[in-house]
């Protein structure tokens, strides 16, 4: 991909969004302008409250901006997509579903054959290692195998752009750090466009290609930092002398916002 | 059903089936004591009375107890039935339209609150004596019970589960067969339990409106002559039916709501 001219997938354009709650009017995104290009990876990272999620949800259209628009391949997204798929970070397994149900789901609603849905279920639960576990149901499932139904869940749809929040959040570290290594590899063999949002510095860095700094209240981007690491990556990459140093660069960065929330 | 697991104990727990047979022989010493007794034993007389005596007293030479019993069961039947067939689309439209929810709740809480018993002769001179009125009257009653169980559990559905529905290409008519309706089965069949329920203790309020039979109009044709022992045997009748339709829905629970995740589990 090294020098390869690349095409902007997703264009935020002067985002701006408010919440009118009891105590008054929150300002959640206060003008975000950030270009996603073709197949990049790209971790939002900031405190609680800055608005990541927000400017997800904004992305997946579940949520409308206040003012400025977004932009898929050109075109302004004003609904939810099939071309967009999200994992939430509370899995959203359908729970009276077996995994096969629940990754089938998607090909369904696009009323593909049963058989052909089926078909694409079982490659995609294979992906994610999960064989064997088709008939099961969610509440027979940990967390990591629980987060894996709903990667393969998104899979399953082909989306072009997978929106991800906060998904490793809930799992214990030896999990999170095995799905981020499993992600990884996907990514680079698949290579779709991925907006992943954590507040784990660690893994933005080892996951992305650019991170963005977020600063909260009202959430704006702060700083992008570019990840000059080269792919492959794995866990060992964390103590790449570069990663260290990345580290620290974009750990103070949140830091410092971390006790600008404090105040 | 939440059992208590006694803590660390190092012998073989005992099985449901012999607890259940554990409580059963204590309530019959209780009852037996009680029987005993000078003034309690008018009230409960034991079982020889009660059951030996009483049934074939009321089955074969009074020749009401069937009849009795079907027409209790036609009215709990028909009053749930309505009860539950109308509570679930109101509940709905609650969930769907605030409004809705604003103007109905408070009125439901309001006469949820009052016991049926109060406002059964209102009904009565509505529509006459009769199997109606006691109809109507536990409609009222499963009704309220149910709209607000099955009202609490649409309200509460987790919306995460509905976005990732949509984001999976899913649209309103899919969300509501694939989404809503199956998170909602647990607490349609708690309120069921509790419809069931509502309906048999408004029995006795129900039949109160001139019906011609019924296990509850019985106790209370009963108690004007002071025929404890077959009241009593009338009284563990209404108990034994509420257990069977509990079973029942446990039953149907255990088949419909398996994927549950079980707090004690």
């Amino acid at each position: 991909m090294a020098g390869e001219e690349r095409s902007v997938k997703l264009h935020i354009d002067n985002v701006y969004k408010e919440y009118k709650g009891e105590h008054g009017t929150t300002v959640a995104l206060n003008g975000v302008t950030l270009d996603i290009m073709e197949n990049e990876f790209v971790c939002v990272v900031g405190p609680s409250g800055c608005g990541k999620s927000t400017l997800l949800n904004i992305i997946a259209g579940l949520h409308e901006a206040t003012s400025g628009t977004c932009y898929l391949d050109g075109k302004p997204i004003t609904d939810v997509g099939v071309e967009r798929g999200v994992v939430f970070q509370q899995y959203a397994l359908f729970p009276w579903q077996t995994v096969l149900k629940n990754v089938m789901f998607g090909p369904q609603m696009k009323r593909l054959p049963k058989a052909e849905c089926e078909a694409i279920a079982r490659k995609y639960i294979k992906l994610v290692g999960l064989e064997g576990f088709e008939n099961s149901y969610p509440k027979e499932l940990s967390g990591g195998m629980k987060q894996r139904v709903a990667i393969a869940r998104a899979y399953a749809n082909n989306p072009e752009v997978l929106l991800m929040d906060e998904p490793f959040g809930a799992l214990d570290a030896q999990t999170r750090a095995q799905l981020q290594t499993e992600l990884l590899k996907t990514w680079e063999e698949e290579q779709k466009t991925c907006f992943f949002i954590t507040h784990d510095v660690d893994e933005a860095i080892l996951l992305a290609q650019r991170v963005v700094i977020m600063s909260a209240r009202p959430g704006r981007i702060k700083r992008i930092v570019d990840v000059d690491i080269p792919y492959p990556r794995d866990q060992a990459t964390k103590n790449d002398p570069r990663f260290l140093e990345l580290k620290t660069e974009v750990w103070n960065e949140v830091y410092q916002e971390y006790l600008e929330v404090r105040k | 059903m939440n059992e208590k697991k006694p803590e660390k104990i190092k012998k073989k727990p005992l099985s449901n089936k012999v607890w259940l047979l554990l409580s059963l022989i204590v309530a019959l010493i209780v009852w037996y004591l009680l029987s005993l007794g000078k003034a309690t034993g008018r009230s409960f007389p034991f079982i020889q009375k009660t059951f030996i005596e009483s049934f074939p007293k009321m089955a074969f030479e009074r020749k009401v107890l069937w009849k009795d019993f079907c027409s209790s069961m036609i009215c709990v039947a028909a009053g749930f039935g309505l009860g539950f067939v109308t509570a679930i689309p109101m509940a709905f439209l609650m969930a769907w339209y605030t409004p809705v929810q604003k103007i109905i709740m408070p009125w439901i809480n309001f006469i949820r609150n009052i016991p049926a018993l109060a406002y059964a002769p209102l009904i009565v001179i509505m529509v006459g004596v009769g199997k109606t009125p006691a109809i109507i009257l536990i409609w009222i009653c499963t009704f309220m019970t149910m709209c607000v169980t099955i009202y609490g559990g649409i309200a509460n559905i987790d919306t995460t589960l509905v976005k990732a529905a949509r984001v999976l290409g899913a649209k309103d008519m899919d969300i509501f067969f694939r989404i809503t309706l199956p998170a909602t089965v647990p607490f349609i069949i708690t309120a069921v339990r509790l419809g069931l329920g509502a309906g048999l203790t408004t029995l006795l309020a129900a039949e109160s409106t001139g019906a011609q039979a019924g296990l509850g109009m019985r106790i209370r044709a009963l108690s004007g002559t002071f025929e404890s022992a077959p009241m009593l045997m009338y009284i563990i009748i209404i108990g034994i039916i509420g257990m069977l339709l509990n079973m029942l829905v446990n039953f149907i629970e255990r088949r419909l709501t398996s994927w549950q995740e079980k707090r004690d589990q």
